[in-house]
């Protein structure tokens, strides 16, 4: 049905369409409106059978939901920014025992400085966990993603994060087609463990494994997550049979036919990033942009092919790898090895920073025209740059940069340190 | 064509209900629309913004309103707190909560500068204290905005109204929507003989 809706209420009502078993959450923005309204769905007999956990912290939040998963019930929890750094040791526990829980990953900026606005800082640093990572571009997107994302964690036995742009998404109110609880249910069989903690039929799960096995069993979860190279498109066919949309998979080039500069983004920067595309193509220039939808894992073939016909590459990136730049264009870099073209790293977005068409056209213009280093940050503030950068050398105790620049920009009261 | 609507007010004040329900009023018409928030200043009281997009197409950009086609001033005392105008263009549209004229709020040379059928004070919170019963205004001047722009009508609003609330609060707030929207037809009277139309 179609609804004007705002983005987490949307994911909520796919989550619950999921007919997940245990949902345990730790609020933390900008997630909190996903699991409020499954706490109210579950509360009020909308979403049963379901146990709803307000835990006590996200580690406890994943330590439930594996708990959970590990007694064959299918288990969704979310999370965000310093909640998803919070769970780490249990993340990786998830993947590695192999447990198909599903969660949300509304994106949003790590600190220090505190900062709640959406960035891809915190997702991007589980890239390693072994868990599948896709990336939302839409609110619709987030929603058809997630049904997809129970089918394909549990035909697989891995865990998969969607991650959506907090704030950009999730507080967005836009049109989105919610589908019916008979598609759904069509769509996605009950789950069926691999393995199951069972009083009837007792077995362990998490055993300690030595030098002599250790590496076998990474290795499998290695040819796991290269498994979902091919599960991911024909999970997303399937899908697109059967709901009558695109939606998924691994990469969406736009525009990328005969394109001599492509633009490499995921999440909801790639509406700015078309709109922006169809501004220069209108001008004559041969521009294109590339989705990746599954970041994790990284699709290397689907993104060596989209972009090998291209001049240069810009991979615009909402994370900042400190020390070297860009996490996106490193990936990209690997894909294209052996071709001889540029490869530029833009990051933008930082913490809130609005991604423009107005900036994105200016940095394409000066791509096209040659004129664009391999590293950039988009729109940053470079005379309150070099201004603390001259405070830093002139004193040794020169005092903390977030408040130093707050005070610079008269966001805060001139005072004594 | 994209419409683009910025609307400034404080939290408390319903701006985020307000980008919301014009939302709704647009999608109820077959159209597509975006509302979201300016993210993070959820205080009552802290100056608060909201953003509403109209399309007959997919709005794909999910930028903030850099250059809206009309203003939304649900609180007239931000106007020395706020530079509620940025990017507002000559032939943009201008609706304030306010009794008082442009030239007594001090907006004398803004309200030169842009078409008189395209500017409007509405005494929402007086409108609201009646029909509401308090001064929360956002939704009596999605009445005045109706009339003013024609971008969405008045009976969508209304509908996005009773969609949000229900009610002695729905009514109350749909009574001040087409009291604003009648002010306005009074206002000016190029929108009026648009609402005989």
């Amino acid at each position: 049905m179609l609804k004007q809706i705002e983005g987490s209420r949307a994911v909520a009502e796919a989550v619950a369409l999921s007919r997940p078993e245990v949902i345990c959450a730790y609020p933390i923005s900008p997630q909190t409106h996903i699991v409020e309204a499954l706490s109210t769905l579950v509360k009020s007999g909308q979403l049963a059978p379901c146990e709803f956990i307000n835990v006590e912290s996200e580690f406890a939040a994943m330590s439930v939901a594996i708990g959970a998963s590990a007694t064959g019930a299918r288990s969704y929890t979310a999370t965000a920014s310093q909640g998803l750094l919070f769970m780490v040791e249990a993340i990786y526990n998830a993947s590695g025992l192999g447990l198909p829980i599903v969660m949300t990953v509304a994106n949003r900026a790590i600190g220090a400085p505190i900062n709640i606005w959406n960035d891809h800082s915190d997702s991007m640093s589980q890239r390693d966990s072994g868990w599948i990572q896709l990336y939302a571009e839409s609110n619709q997107e987030a929603v058809d993603m997630h049904i997809q994302a129970f089918r394909l964690a549990e035909e697989l036995s891995v865990p998969v994060m969607v991650c959506m742009d907090g704030f950009i998404l999730t507080h967005a109110v836009e049109q989105v087609d919610v589908p019916s609880q008979e598609q759904v249910d069509a769509f996605l069989p009950p789950f069926e463990p691999r393995q199951v903690l069972d009083p009837d039929d007792p077995v362990s799960i998490g055993a300690m494994v030595g030098p002599e096995a250790f590496m076998e069993v990474r290795y499998l979860a290695h040819v796991t997550q290269m498994q979902a190279l091919d599960l991911i498109p024909e999970i997303s066919r399937t899908f697109e049979g059967a709901f009558g949309r695109a939606s998924g998979g691994l990469v969406r080039s736009y525009r990328t036919e005969d394109a001599e500069t492509i633009v490499v983004a995921l999440g909801s920067l790639l509406g700015t990033v078309k709109d922006t595309v169809d501004e220069l193509r209108a001008e004559g220039e041969r521009v294109g942009a590339l989705g990746i939808t599954t970041f994790r894992p990284w699709p290397s073939e689907e993104v060596r092919r989209a972009l090998r016909g291209a001049k240069r590459i810009l991979v615009v990136e909402k994370a900042l790898a400190v020390g070297i730049g860009g996490v996106v264009s490193l990936d990209v870099r690997v894909a294209l090895s052996g071709i001889d073209q540029a490869v530029h790293t833009v990051i933008a977005g930082l913490g809130g920073r609005p991604i423009t068409t107005t900036s994105l056209h200016r940095l394409l213009r000066s791509a096209v025209a040659g004129e664009l280093p391999e590293t950039t940050f988009l729109d940053l503030d470079r005379g309150l740059v070099e201004r603390e950068l001259a405070r830093r050398g002139a004193k040794r105790k020169s005092g903390p940069h977030a408040e130093n620049l707050l005070r610079d920009l008269g966001a805060v009261a001139v005072g004594p340190v | 064509m994209v419409f683009q609507v910025r609307i400034h007010g404080r939290g408390g004040q319903g701006v985020v209900t307000a980008a919301e329900m014009l939302s709704v009023a647009a999608f109820r018409e077959g159209r597509h629309a975006q509302a979201f928030p300016s993210f993070g200043s959820e205080r009552t009281g802290a100056p608060v913004v909201a953003f509403c997009r109209i399309a007959d197409h997919e709005i794909r950009a999910h930028e903030p309103i850099a250059r809206p086609d009309a203003l939304i001033i649900q609180d007239p005392t931000l106007l020395q707190q706020v530079d509620l105008f940025s990017g507002l263009s000559e032939d943009g549209y201008l609706l304030i909560n306010s009794s008082r004229g442009f030239s007594d709020l001090g907006l004398g040379e803004l309200a030169a500068r842009l078409q008189p059928s395209r500017l409007v004070a509405v005494p929402a919170s007086e409108i609201a204290r009646e029909t509401v019963g308090r001064p929360i205004t956002n939704a009596v001047l999605l009445g005045g905005f109706a009339a003013l722009t024609g971008v969405i009508s008045l009976a969508s609003v209304i509908a996005a109204i009773r969609d949000r609330f229900s009610g002695p609060l729905a009514e109350g707030n749909v009574a001040g929507a087409e009291r604003a929207f009648g002010f306005v037809g009074q206002q000016i009277p190029e929108v009026a003989g648009a609402q005989a139309d």
